[in-house]
């Protein structure tokens, strides 16, 4: 079976600098895959140059075993979709969410548009009274749960996903993991996250790829993360900025501190 | 009335239908609030109204012709007095709103669209397209208005519809300027990117998703612009470029009226008056409208 996404040594370029230098991964289909590094390290730039987005861009990407030339192709756009970083940016300030998930239907040319939006909308846990709003009158997380519909309309098998929790706050950033956890196992989606949040990785995906200044410095399963056994010392540092002060002590096999002498 | 109130102001209508009825409601609501605003739609209106039905509205003839009856001042009679053909100048007035009303309503409607999308598509492609664009802008913005429909009349020939065009020439360039730069600052917004991934084409993208934010700062501009066409048309008529006699255009009274300007004031201050009066309405119309168009000020208040 073809993976349902598969990268091969894929290089962009800004202006005279390479920012991702031959990553090459692939995700298995129905799985979850994380880019995870710091910022500058290139994972986002990865996206957008699957979809085609960034401008300079050599190398391979398969999308079920195929190659899809992407940005404004309609085929394209039926096999993946991506979601934003900042709910507050993706979305168009005057248009409804009614009207912001029938735009794809209506590119596409499907019908029966107004019950789709209706479902949508319960799938991801939109009461129905916000059909008709502006985004402007929708809390982060109300508009990221628009955003995954969106992504969604079109039911692709991959959505690639930019950080979706990010912006938001803690509370809110539980309930949209939750949802696209459900997402995935009702609809058997692969997801391709971005993020440099490691307790999300463990929580939503299988496997995940450290990024360092552009280039893959270790692959690795989950349970990998879950004990912290990386093989490459910056995947171990990186791991250990992760945690928490309890967690490095105890990682480290020191005795606890005693409640008094802690830090104020 | 409180159960329509209530329809319209629901939390969570239930149709698209009733949504945008809604939001016109609102809109109107917060616009009924500003005064000035309603004074400059009062005006607007009244100038509509009375270029309807200006044949039942006017007392007599715009060109009947009265020689007994030159340069009477104001009275019972003639209410705003008699130009020097014996002529009444309210009833002038009156059917000379048409021909305001005509040429603004036809710039507006030449210029705006024109200017909007030169303005859209050269911020949304930007590289060469922008360039050749806003450098054609750029040559028509650099000559002083007023010159510029000069010199387009001269070539044309003077008269009414060349007036419009030459006006419309000169309009564009603002609207196309405000669009470009509107369509800049979100031109690489995850909201673009998103409807571009969704396959939709260029031309879609900019007619759905980039014009409507453009659409209430130009709606703005233009109903603030609305005074200078005015103006500019006056100019034009009082240079004996736009309508020609005997049509009643305001410029073109004022024009006549300057002869007799220290002794028979009324003839030249009677449409200059109308000509304020109508570019004050358009002036607070506009800003008015720049306080309700935007839906994120409206929600603030």
């Amino acid at each position: 079976m073809n993976p349902a996404l598969h990268v091969e040594n894929l290089f962009v370029r800004y202006g005279r600098v390479d920012v991702v230098k031959g990553v090459s991964f692939s995700v298995a289909k129905g799985k979850s895959y994380a880019l995870v590094g710091e910022s500058g390290s290139g994972k986002s730039t990865i996206l957008r140059a699957i979809v085609g987005m960034a401008p300079d861009w050599r190398g391979k990407t398969l999308i079920d075993g195929e190659t899809q030339v992407a940005y404004g192709n309609l085929d394209f756009a039926r096999h993946c979709q991506m979601v934003f970083q900042d709910p507050y940016a993706s979305l168009h300030p005057r248009r409804t969410v009614d009207a912001t998930l029938l735009e794809p239907l209506k590119i596409h040319g499907i019908g029966g548009g107004s019950a789709k939006v209706a479902d949508m909308l319960e799938a991801v846990g939109l009461d129905r009274r916000f059909r008709y709003r502006f985004p402007h009158q929708l809390s982060g997380g109300q508009r990221q749960r628009v955003a995954i519909a969106r992504a969604l309309m079109l039911e692709p098998h991959l959505l690639l996903l930019d950080e979706p929790t990010s912006a938001l706050d803690v509370s809110v950033q539980a309930e949209i993991l939750n949802l696209l956890v459900r997402l995935r196992q009702e609809r058997g989606l692969t997801y391709l996250l971005v993020t440099h949040s490691l307790p999300v990785v463990s929580f939503l995906c299988d496997r995940l790829g450290v990024l360092r200044q552009g280039g893959m410095v270790e692959q690795a399963g989950i349970e990998v993360l879950r004990e912290g056994t990386f093989a490459k010392p910056y995947a171990q540092e990186l791991y250990a900025s992760s945690l928490g002060a309890g967690d490095r002590a105890r990682q480290k096999s020191l005795p606890m501190a005693p409640e008094t002498e802690k830090d104020v | 009335m409180g159960a329509m109130k209530l329809w319209l102001t629901a939390d969570a209508p239930d149709s698209r239908w009733q949504a945008q009825a809604g939001q016109i409601y609102a809109i109107s609501r917060s616009f009924a609030r500003n005064p000035l605003a309603m004074l400059g739609a009062v005006i607007v209106g009244l100038l509509v109204l009375v270029a309807m039905f200006a044949p039942w509205l006017a007392p007599y003839s715009p060109t009947g012709q009265n020689l007994s009856m030159r340069l009477m001042p104001p009275s019972a009679e003639n209410w705003l007095g008699t130009d020097e053909l014996g002529r009444d100048i309210l009833s002038r007035i009156i059917h000379g709103s048409r021909i305001t009303l005509l040429i603004v309503v036809m710039v507006a409607v030449i210029s705006a669209p024109l200017g909007l999308l030169i303005g859209a598509i050269a911020g949304y492609f930007g590289g060469w397209t922008d360039r050749v664009l806003m450098a054609v802008t750029d040559v028509f913005l650099s000559l002083p208005k007023l010159i510029m429909a000069l010199a387009f009349v001269a070539a044309l020939g003077a008269g009414l519809q060349n007036a419009i065009i030459a006006i419309a020439v000169t309009a564009w360039p603002a609207y196309a300027r405000i669009a470009r730069a509107e369509t800049l600052t979100f031109r690489n917004s995850e909201f673009i990117a998103a409807v571009q991934l969704q396959g939709a084409s260029n031309m879609r993208i900019i007619g759905l998703h980039v014009l409507p934010l453009c659409m209430s700062s130009t709606i703005i501009r233009v109903t603030l612009d609305m005074a200078g066409i005015i103006l500019t048309a006056a100019g034009l008529g009082f240079l004996g470029l736009g309508a020609q006699p005997p049509l009643p255009e305001w410029g073109a009274m004022i024009s006549r009226g300057r002869s007799f300007i220290l002794d028979q004031w009324w003839v030249a201050t009677m449409p200059g008056l109308a000509i304020i009066i109508i570019s004050l309405g358009f002036c607070f119309l506009g800003d008015g409208l720049r306080d309700v168009l935007d839906p994120r000020q409206r929600d603030g208040r």
